[in-house]
């Protein structure tokens, strides 16, 4: 069982990254991209006998006090 | 007067605080982040450099470690907290300063001498600034672009917890004169009580005119004030 984390900067958080990724792209000449949002993907692995909704409550937890800055982060999880 | 510096793996300005602290004449004591206790400390720096290799966020990892709890309480309690460069984004992540630092928006490391505006000369950290005197520091940071939500930030002004701006040499905020991107080119921030604040200028490496700037020791002194009077 894994859980899978998707963080993104806020839509409202000035992302340079993203904004130079978005540069180069052009320059490649994908010229039809309107913005880019650079993120991290964290990917967990629970032990078997983990019981899913038990522990999607306590990743939840986790990502608020520690895995994102809920100040400047978005996030999704999802256990598979 | 007893400064406790606080070390993280990868801190790296722990011996210039203690050497601030030093030429100020006061005693320091370098306190490992394992730690629990601070030793009785009548102050706390946070130190910059990269705690934990910058390893998820700035700061993340190094709030959880126990130092930080025996920080949180000393705080709690009313104790003056300091923190640098990434002592400030340790502070931001433990939630005891609002708040964030994020990528500079040029992208770059930056390491040069800025120019500050103090906006508040009756706090803990800003007492011994002189009126009007701009404060010339040296910044070294790739993640010291401030941000807060428009709300937030709205009652940061109302609170008066903005404490230094970066500006130009006549003291004006402007895009030009703000290294990293910062809204409202906040370089420090206190908090609503008044005994923490964070700041990514190096007070700690402007302590004599040998190192460019003796303007970090106004910031210093302002702390050893406080504590004195207490």
């Amino acid at each position: 069982m894994k859980a899978k984390i998707h963080i993104t900067p806020k839509k409202a958080v000035l992302d340079p990254q993203g904004k130079a990724v978005q540069n180069a792209l052009a320059h490649l000449g994908h010229t039809n991209i309107t913005a880019v949002h650079v993120g991290k993907y964290l990917e967990l692995e629970l032990s078997p006998e983990s019981e899913p909704k038990a522990a999607l409550e306590s990743l939840h937890d986790a990502c608020r006090r520690f895995l994102t800055n809920p100040v400047i982060e978005d996030y999704q999880l999802v256990i598979e | 007067m007893q400064f406790a510096v606080l070390q993280f793996p990868a801190s790296n300005c722990d011996q210039d605080c203690v050497y601030a602290a030093q030429a100020l004449g006061h005693s320091a004591r370098l306190l490992w982040h394992k730690s629990n206790s601070l030793a009785g400390a009548d102050a706390v720096i946070v130190p910059g450099g990269f705690s934990y290799g910058d390893y998820l966020r700035c700061g993340a990892i190094a709030r959880f470690s126990p130092i930080m709890q025996a920080v949180a309480e000393f705080a709690a309690q009313g104790g003056s907290v300091l923190g640098i460069c990434n002592g400030f984004q340790i502070l931001c992540e433990a939630g005891l300063l609002p708040g964030a630092l994020i990528r500079n928006r040029s992208l770059q490391f930056r390491c040069e001498m800025v120019h500050l505006k103090t906006l508040r000369h009756d706090t803990r950290f800003t007492s011994e600034i002189p009126a009007n005197q701009l404060l010339r520091l040296p910044i070294a940071h790739g993640e010291g672009c401030y941000y807060a939500s428009p709300e937030e930030l709205a009652q940061l002004r109302a609170r008066g917890q903005i404490l230094w701006q970066y500006c130009d040499a006549q003291g004006q905020p402007s895009d030009d004169s703000n290294p990293n991107g910062s809204v409202e080119s906040i370089a420090g921030v206190i908090n609503e009580a008044g005994n923490v604040a964070g700041l990514m200028p190096h007070p700690d490496r402007a302590v004599e005119p040998l190192l460019g700037s003796a303007d970090g020791r106004w910031v210093l002194e302002s702390l050893v004030r406080a504590v004195q009077r207490n």
